[in-house]
């Protein structure tokens, strides 16, 4: 029995699809992230979920029960929002307890859970605020605090880190994470940040045009990409994608024509190879062409050419292109991820070719 | 180099007081002028052809408490105020929320609600004239239907005020409803989802969240409907002229009275004199018993 199970869920406006026809498992304990672009419809998801939006079509179960037109007050679900929702006027204490008196807790429980989520939260010192008061991480505490108090076992987040500076995201990251494996709650957190869902996941739902594009592990989708879609979505910078044509019989890059980089072929495909398995040889390797090079700290992105084909590698160090020069390239034949050029997706039927 | 600079400081004291001067000149001649006149006028007899006006202290005030029809219409405005203000608050408020939810013609609910405060007041009391008039009128026509007998609304001293606080609350509660319309638009919608969530009902979620919110919105209102209570007296003109025997006159519409019908313009000045007297405390006791309770985003 899964903690949440979408069947066939759909979300019509008019004549708009926002969801179509999605359906995933959820299991208890787990930390599992909606990821996808602005308009996905992953979002629409997580509210349909929370009964802050009616399913148009399917059926969505809670620990295998059906709640599907069940009020959201009812489907014992927290819920932090992007913009926190605090209530301005009451106080931090206010806030967090608000669901609790609303439940009619007695004040002596509410005191004790008030205490030991405080103290979780680091918000002790702060409870007499506002919360026009506090900084953007401190409403984001007072918002995670409001989520846990009620001892849900369901979590749900919308963007929670999107208002944050880039350093306390990333301190922020950890936290939620660590407080997620602590209460053992199970977490269902909407990103268009494919570095937080990379980082936070257990399992990664990545959602395209409100259809889900590929679901697994955040290993699976760096490593094994189901579509074109998935391999452009996931990593920074990007994966590689390279149009590959016929030349004299040979399967070469658009272009360049003299090196074979796929074993066999059966129509049109793109190889997808990621920035950080190609490395700039010598001697031996693809011919190509080096443009430019970002400069990232720990590494460089170079901006290089293989026939007409644009690529970036990423190399470490520091490395200087003040003008285009030649260079050779090569990479692993395990390291290439091969796609149909017409539907986009992932075919293990033709092999590539080390070079 | 001194002289120099004094001579421009001058020059652009000048140029200050210019553009201070269309403000001001306005504001003395229609503000402050007219309420240190009124003033004045209240220590003085009414000076007639034979007797002129001379300075008399405090006995204009002196047989003020001993004018009956002051008390009682000071009484009447009492009450007017006490009823209408509340009712018109409330209803503005619940018809806000109502035309702020997804109803089928929305607009064309919004637009009805707000039509009768752009009608004017003259037009509203003859429209309201019309129901109030015994036999023909809506209102006794609808009674006679239900079989109840006919009643001269504006002629019976124990209803007329009453019917004088419907008009008004008809009039002013569309008024009031744009604000807090205004003021519910603001509001996230998420911390209504966020309260649901919790499990708060909608009432709650009202009394919890959404008044407290409108706070502002209410004091600003209760200040306008306070005004509105001694300033709106148009209707009058046209349903009673304070009749019959005072018991639906209004503070302003005595001072009228007394001022251009009595030609007693001391004694108006007088009346005039409370009036904003009483008008000043009740603004400023709203402002500093209420304000701390408002919260303010």
């Amino acid at each position: 029995m899964s903690a949440i199970e979408l069947s066939d869920i759909v979300k019509r406006w008019g004549e708009t699809t926002a969801v179509d026809n999605v359906s995933f498992k959820i299991e208890d304990g787990d930390f599992v992230v909606l990821l996808g672009p602005s308009g996905c419809g992953k979002s629409t998801t997580l509210r349909m979920i929370a009964g802050l939006e009616d399913v148009t079509a399917g059926t969505m179960k809670l620990n295998g029960v059906d709640m599907t037109n069940v009020a959201p007050s009812k489907r014992r679900i927290s819920m932090v929002f992007q913009s926190y929702a605090l209530f301005p006027h009451l106080s931090v204490e206010e806030n967090i307890l608000f669901g609790l008196k609303v439940r009619k807790i007695p004040r002596d429980e509410r005191a004790t859970r008030l205490d030991k989520v405080a103290e979780l939260v680091g918000l002790s010192t702060l409870l007499d605020r506002k919360p026009s008061q506090l900084s953007g991480g401190q409403r984001q505490r007072v918002a995670l605090a409001r989520a846990v108090i009620a001892e849900n076992k369901i979590c749900l987040m919308d963007e929670p880190l999107s208002n944050l500076d880039a350093k306390l995201r990333q301190d922020m990251r950890f936290e939620i994470r660590a407080l997620q494996e602590r209460l053992n709650m199970t977490v269902v957190y909407v990103t268009h940040d494919q570095a937080e869902a990379m980082s936070m996941a257990d399992k990664v739902i990545l959602m395209r045009e409100g259809r889900i594009e590929q679901e697994g592990t955040p290993d699976e989708l760096y490593n094994r990409p189901a579509t074109v879609f998935a391999a452009s979505f996931i990593g920074t910078p990007p994966m590689n994608l390279i149009n590959t044509t016929t030349h004299d019989g040979a399967f070469v890059i658009e272009g360049e024509n003299q090196t074979q980089v796929l074993e066999t072929s059966l129509s049109e495909v793109l190889i997808g190879i990621r920035p950080e398995h190609i490395s700039i040889t010598d001697d031996q390797g693809i011919q190509a062409q080096l443009l430019s090079a970002d400069y990232q700290g720990a590494d460089t992105i170079v901006n290089g050419l293989i026939g007409t084909q644009k690529v970036l590698i990423r190399t470490p160090g520091r490395v200087a292109i003040n003008k285009p020069l030649h260079a050779r390239l090569s990479w692993n034949k395990d390291n290439v991820h091969v796609f149909k050029a017409d539907t986009g997706a992932r075919t293990e039927l033709i092999n590539a070719v080390s070079v | 180099m001194t002289r120099k600079m004094t001579r421009y400081s001058l020059k652009s004291q000048a140029t200050g007081w210019l553009l201070l001067m269309p403000a001001a000149v306005f504001l003395i001649a229609f503000t402050y002028y007219p309420t240190i006149a009124t003033l004045a006028k209240s220590f003085f007899s009414q000076g007639t052809a034979l007797r002129p006006s001379q300075f008399v202290g405090l006995e204009n005030y002196a047989s003020l408490l001993d004018d009956e029809v002051f008390w009682k219409v000071a009484r009447n405005n009492i009450i007017y105020a006490g009823i209408t203000i509340p009712i018109s608050i409330a209803l503005a408020l619940l018809m806000a929320i109502w035309v702020n939810g997804r109803l089928p013609l929305r607009s064309l609910t919004r637009i009805s609600y707000f039509t009768p405060t752009i009608l004017p007041m003259i037009a509203v009391a003859n429209i309201w004239l019309f129901f109030y008039t015994p036999e023909i009128g809506l209102l006794d026509q609808t009674l006679r239907g239900a079989g109840f007998n006919g009643h001269n609304w504006l002629g019976d001293p124990n209803t007329v005020l009453g019917c004088i606080i419907v008009v008004t609350i008809w009039k002013e509660s569309g008024f009031f409803m744009i604000f807090y319309l205004a003021a519910l638009q603001s509001l996230p919608p998420e911390l209504e989802e966020a309260a649901k969530l919790e499990g708060a009902s909608r009432w709650t979620y009202f009394r919890r969240v959404m008044f407290p919110l409108l706070m502002p919105t209410t004091l600003f209102v209760m200040i306008n409907a306070v005004i509105n209570s001694f300033k709106l007296v148009d209707h009058l003109f046209i349903l009673t002229k304070g009749g019959p025997d005072n018991s639906s006159s209004l503070l302003l519409y005595y001072i009228y009275e007394v001022a251009f019908s009595f030609l007693d313009q001391a004694y108006a000045s007088t009346l005039t004199v409370i009036l904003l007297g009483a008008l000043a405390a009740i603004a400023i006791a709203q402002f500093v018993f209420i304000d701390k309770k408002v919260h303010y985003q």
